[in-house]
């Protein structure tokens, strides 16, 4: 069932492909924007690339939260979903793990060409990549519960970005800090270390709240 | 009554006469009448789970903690400006702690009571424990708000910035942000249930900032001094700094409750206002 939940989301998003392609592009655009907001200096945007790729990855991951569960809402499959047999905590991280997949995964690919922008070293590029692969799940996982509680809400878009963006800091915090630290040369292992714990308890600890989440939103 | 005797003659189960009791207490508890007797002083305590009981219990303590906050306030200012010697590092600039900590602790502190009640609130199913959640939400971002404003003001003379994006500083901006997410949740859910329902997620969802913040110190060392006050060892401050600083920290409290009774009390009103024992509340006033 888990594994049905999340083919059939990829489905949905692969039938649809350009909102895939939108988040991704907006990535990209965010990222190339910072360039000429600051001026091309290279050892500048050499310091300031792991934060800018982090805060554009939390921005783009959190502008398809929206349609995590909204089409499912408005087309009532979430009523069946919430009324089937299944746990319905199974069912969330099925559909969290798509959202990863749709929009997590092209970031963390993404990421090491948009690195190269910014004159990053090739150990720099590796533990960015690391730490995006470790720290999209985490996004999906936590952003699921804004898009429960917002659902159906007007003005949802601006407010699942209230709620969930200070969830996210310590991703944020830790996710760039693996970066410098490495080019510090202090090493990445404990912030990736940490981003894996926190990988660890959101996915134990989101889809249930998330799933508490849905049946109070769907009362 | 009768429907209670029998359930407690008839049935050994105690949790059975007690959860009775207290449907029954709840029930009493919605139209309060004059010379109403209640089964035993144990239950007492839940006869003010119903928000009309409630209502008027906080309409006799807000003028205590009113004149408490007023009492403690003048005798903590006092202590801060007067009795407290100078400070042989930081001169008198200083004394802005008799503020700014007090109103830190309040801002982290309110926020575990907030996410407490909202917790009760959503476990139990009790509209009380929500509305005094959604009660606390505006005190406590208003503290949180004064503990950066007070820290802008003392860091100007001290550190040479109004802000440093040190861990502490920075926790306590995104507690004030967590406090505008629930507060901004609530405003847009126009359902109460949902809204006190979905507050509550966020608020435990949000509460495990609350620690990040109190071991942001030890987690990330910079430029923020250390935690001067701590339980473990004796305090590093002057005893009559450290009194005015706890007697300013009673008087945010008895402010903070009195502030929130009487929010409580305008949040009952506004959500029983189709109840009887609120028509006849206006009028009698009329």
């Amino acid at each position: 069932m888990f594994f049905r939940i999340t083919q059939r989301d990829l489905l949905l998003a692969m039938r649809r492909r350009s909102d895939v392609l939108t988040t991704l592009f907006f990535f990209v655009i965010v990222v190339s924007l910072f360039p000429l907001g600051v001026g091309p200096e290279m050892s500048m945007l050499r310091t300031m690339a792991p934060g800018v790729v982090w805060v554009a990855a939390l921005l783009a991951s959190m502008l398809s939260l929206g349609r995590m569960f909204s089409s499912d809402h408005v087309d009532g499959t979430l009523e069946q979903m919430l009324l089937s047999p299944q746990s319905l905590s199974l069912l969330v991280l099925g559909k969290a793990l798509a959202h990863w997949l749709v929009t997590g995964v092209p970031l963390v690919l993404m990421a090491p060409v948009l690195g190269i922008q910014y004159d990053l070293s090739a150990d720099s590029l590796l533990v960015l990549t690391a730490s995006l692969l470790l720290g999209t799940p985490v996004l999906s996982l936590i952003g699921a519960i804004g898009a429960a509680l917002t659902l159906g809400l007007r003005g949802g878009g601006v407010l699942v970005s209230l709620l969930v963006l200070p969830l996210y800091i310590p991703i944020l915090i830790f996710g760039a800090g693996a970066v410098e630290a490495s080019a510090a040369g202090l090493g990445a292992a404990a912030h990736l270390s940490l981003l894996g714990a926190f990988l660890l308890a959101a996915m134990v600890l989101a889809p249930w709240t998330t799933a508490v989440s849905l049946r109070i939103s769907m009362e | 009554m009768s429907q209670l005797r029998a359930a407690s003659k008839e049935t050994n189960s105690e949790f059975e006469v007690f959860r009775l009791k207290f449907e029954v207490t709840r029930a009493w508890g919605a139209k309060p009448h004059k010379g109403t007797q209640y089964l035993d002083m144990a239950i007492n305590w839940f006869k003010y789970s119903s928000p009309a009981s409630f209502y008027f219990l906080a309409g006799k303590m807000i003028p205590l903690f009113s004149v408490a906050a007023v009492l403690f306030c003048v005798v903590g200012l006092y202590i801060g400006f007067f009795v407290a010697p100078t400070d042989f590092q930081q001169g008198e600039a200083y004394r802005i702690i008799f503020i700014h900590v007090p109103a830190a602790w309040m801002s982290m502190f309110l926020y575990v009571v907030m996410a407490v009640w909202a917790g009760i609130g959503l476990a139990f199913n009790t509209r009380l424990s929500s509305m005094v959640a959604t009660a606390i939400a505006p005190t406590g971002a208003m503290f949180t708000f004064l503990a950066l404003w007070t820290g802008a003001l003392w860091g100007k003379p001290m550190w040479g910035t109004w802000w440093v994006w040190d861990a502490r500083l920075t926790s306590e901006l995104i507690l004030l942000f967590l406090y505008i997410g629930f507060m901004s949740l609530q405003a847009a859910i126009d359902d109460p249930r949902r809204a006190d329902k979905a507050g509550a997620m966020i608020a435990l969802v949000g509460v495990v900032n609350v620690p990040i913040i109190y071991f942001s110190v030890k987690w990330w060392n910079t430029l923020h001094q250390g935690a001067t006050v701590s339980l473990t060892q004796s305090p590093k401050m002057a005893t009559t700094m450290l009194t005015g600083m706890l007697i300013m920290s009673i008087a945010c409290w008895m402010y903070a409750i009195a502030v929130i009774l009487i929010r409580t009390r305008a949040i009952i009103l506004e959500r029983e206002r189709h109840t009887a024992w609120v028509g006849e509340l206006q009028g009698a006033e009329r």
